[in-house]
């Protein structure tokens, strides 16, 4: 049995294993197929200070190897999340990530500020949404404003804050340098790339906001090509997301630099994917005769 | 509820009309504890996105859950290629299903197209009092008509071009059936056009009615939050769920 525990930004993971925002809500839902305690953490579904209703439906399309979502940050907003989701979650011994957005500088202050006294064990700190009109994305494609981001909600919180970066962008590690200086503790990438699909019988984009986040295997390589550029870029840690849906996948994830890895879309086809991921790691651990599976981070051997 | 997902095989397999095919599936944990108006999200190979199918018949005795779904795209194209003795990759039993009356009510079922299949199970909780009125584009996509008549539902069959029974929408059916004597309940599954008549038709009557609604969907459990529709709840619009606060809803709540 190899260590499996991984540490990010102070905060312990009992395996580096991590459901990815937006993928698997507050948690409940696919706590009625395994305990959630089997996860290293959760990333909740994006949370912004008041509740939003999200895009229009079709929020969804089939793409090759992949999907496209544009939901729109639907979420009960901060206070609701505390009162009927926080008390579920609490109990749970999974690490707790809130995904936290904002239309305002003050909107991403604010959140930070509110969830300051909860058992929340960390921020994930979204610039990177491509769905919402204001904000999102908007803070995350200069590295003046990522920046500015960051160190305006470090005076609002103790917590530990992850910011998840967008891969629709010029240079992704110029962001992460600058959000490394601005205080961050750790990144997380890639969010979705932009993507279109058209119903060619009626003209018509599938999705009803036009263009949304592309997920799912076809993106990986790309995941994997900028977390390999942004870990040998900055100090602090990486979390790399984007397409993982076997275990050899967060290995390779893993020797690209990541110290953990998120799994988001493949929850949709196989909910299972997390555990399988997880028990595949330790028996590739244990023949590879590795005892901790922090010796594998970084590890890729660049031509 | 809990749901389970995992592989079960497909013990017959039917094609009831040009693409359209019928599965029984033998699937014990789905079939004991599944609800008529409930479905099932099927995985097709190679596909990212499972496909939502609701549950056309479960038969508690057998261990079977019977699915009758249309190729609409290549997923369902996929799923169609299925045979006897293959697996089929399934998530559920999931969603909110169709109220189940005592049998005495009177209870009139409206299916239009591949909205009818869900309704074959609720007609047979109710069987003779209950009304079946199902509509088709022409004669030759008609299914399940005798299914609805084996269960002793008095069956009445709309075409849109007249080629069988009725020259015209359910709707119209739907006005006759209201003027021949009461209802406790309508129930009803098909496009959004035919939901809104059947809604408003039912309105005016006075009759509470139960709509199956459908939209492109992602996890199926309610943590995506991809297959929206809206609803009127406490007076206010919002954005709920086909999966998990559906797919069966009020009529009144929904916004057509």
């Amino acid at each position: 049995m190899a260590k499996l525990g991984v540490n990010i930004a102070g905060v312990s993971f009992k395996n580096p294993v991590i459901t990815a925002s937006g993928c698997c809500g507050f948690g409940r839902e696919y706590d009625k197929m395994y305990p959630m305690e089997k996860l290293g953490g959760i990333s909740l579904k994006g949370m912004t200070i008041r509740e939003r209703q999200g895009n229009p439906p079709p929020r969804i399309a089939e793409t090759p190897k992949g999907m496209l979502n544009s939901v729109g940050l639907q979420n009960p907003g901060v206070e609701a999340f505390l009162q009927n989701d926080m008390p579920f979650l609490e109990k749970r011994d999974t690490v707790l990530i809130a995904n936290v957005a904002g239309s305002t500088l003050e909107d991403y202050c604010a959140i930070a500020e509110r969830l300051d006294s909860s058992k929340i064990d960390m921020l994930e700190v979204n610039i990177s949404c491509p769905n919402v009109k204001e904000g999102g994305v908007a803070f995350g494609t200069s590295c003046a404003s990522a920046g500015n981001v960051v160190s305006h909600m470090r005076r609002y919180t103790t917590k530990p804050m992850m910011v998840k970066l967008s891969p629709n962008v010029t240079d992704i590690v110029s962001i992460a340098k600058a959000v490394q200086d601005a205080g961050a503790d750790a990144v997380s990438l890639i969010n979705t790339l932009l993507g279109m699909r058209i119903d060619i019988a009626t003209r018509r984009p599938i999705l009803h906001n036009n263009v949304g986040g592309l997920s799912g295997p076809a993106v990986f390589p790309v995941a994997v090509r900028m977390v390999w550029q942004v870990a040998s870029q900055v100090s602090i840690p990486v979390v790399g997301m984007g397409g993982i849906e076997k275990w050899q996948d967060a290995v390779e994830m893993m020797m690209a630099g990541a110290r953990a890895v998120q799994i988001g879309a493949a929850l949709f086809y196989d909910p299972y994917v997390p555990l399988k991921v997880i028990e595949g790691i330790d028996q590739w651990l244990d023949q590879q005769g590795v005892r901790d599976i922090n010796e594998i981070v970084g590890t890729v051997k660049p031509w | 509820m809990s749901y389970i997902q995992s592989l079960f095989p497909i013990t017959a397999k039917k094609e009831l009309a040009p693409g359209i095919f019928d599965y029984t599936v033998y699937c014990p944990p789905i079939a004991s504890q599944a609800a008529a108006g409930q479905f099932v999200h099927i995985r097709a190979d190679g596909f990212t996105l499972r496909r939502p199918i609701s549950l056309c018949q479960i038969d508690r005795q057998r261990q079977t859950i019977r699915l009758v779904f249309e190729v609409r795209g290549g997923g369902t194209q996929e799923m169609s290629h299925l045979s006897v003795g293959d697996s089929m990759d399934i998530l559920g039993p999931l969603g909110n299903g169709f109220p189940l009356l005592s049998p005495e009510n009177k209870v009139i079922v409206v299916g239009g197209g591949i909205g009818v299949p869900p309704m074959v199970e609720t007609a047979a909780h109710y069987g003779k009092n209950a009304t079946a009125i199902i509509g088709f584009r022409n004669s030759q996509a008609v299914i399940l008509k005798s299914d609805f008549e084996s269960l002793g539902c008095d069956t009445r069959l709309a075409t849109d071009d007249g080629s069988a029974g009725y020259h015209g929408f359910v709707s119209g059916l739907l006005k006759e059936r209201l003027e021949q004597g009461p209802a406790d309940l309508i129930c009803a599954c098909g496009p959004m056009p035919m939901l809104k008549s059947v809604v408003s038709i039912a309105q005016q009557a006075n009759v509470p009615t139960k709509v199956s609604l459908e939209e492109r969907m992602g996890c199926g459990v309610g943590a995506c939050l991809v297959c929206a529709c809206r609803t009127v709840r406490d007076g206010k619009e919002i954005f709920t769920h086909v999966c998990k606060d559906g797919p069966v809803f009020d009529g009144d709540e929904v916004v057509f």
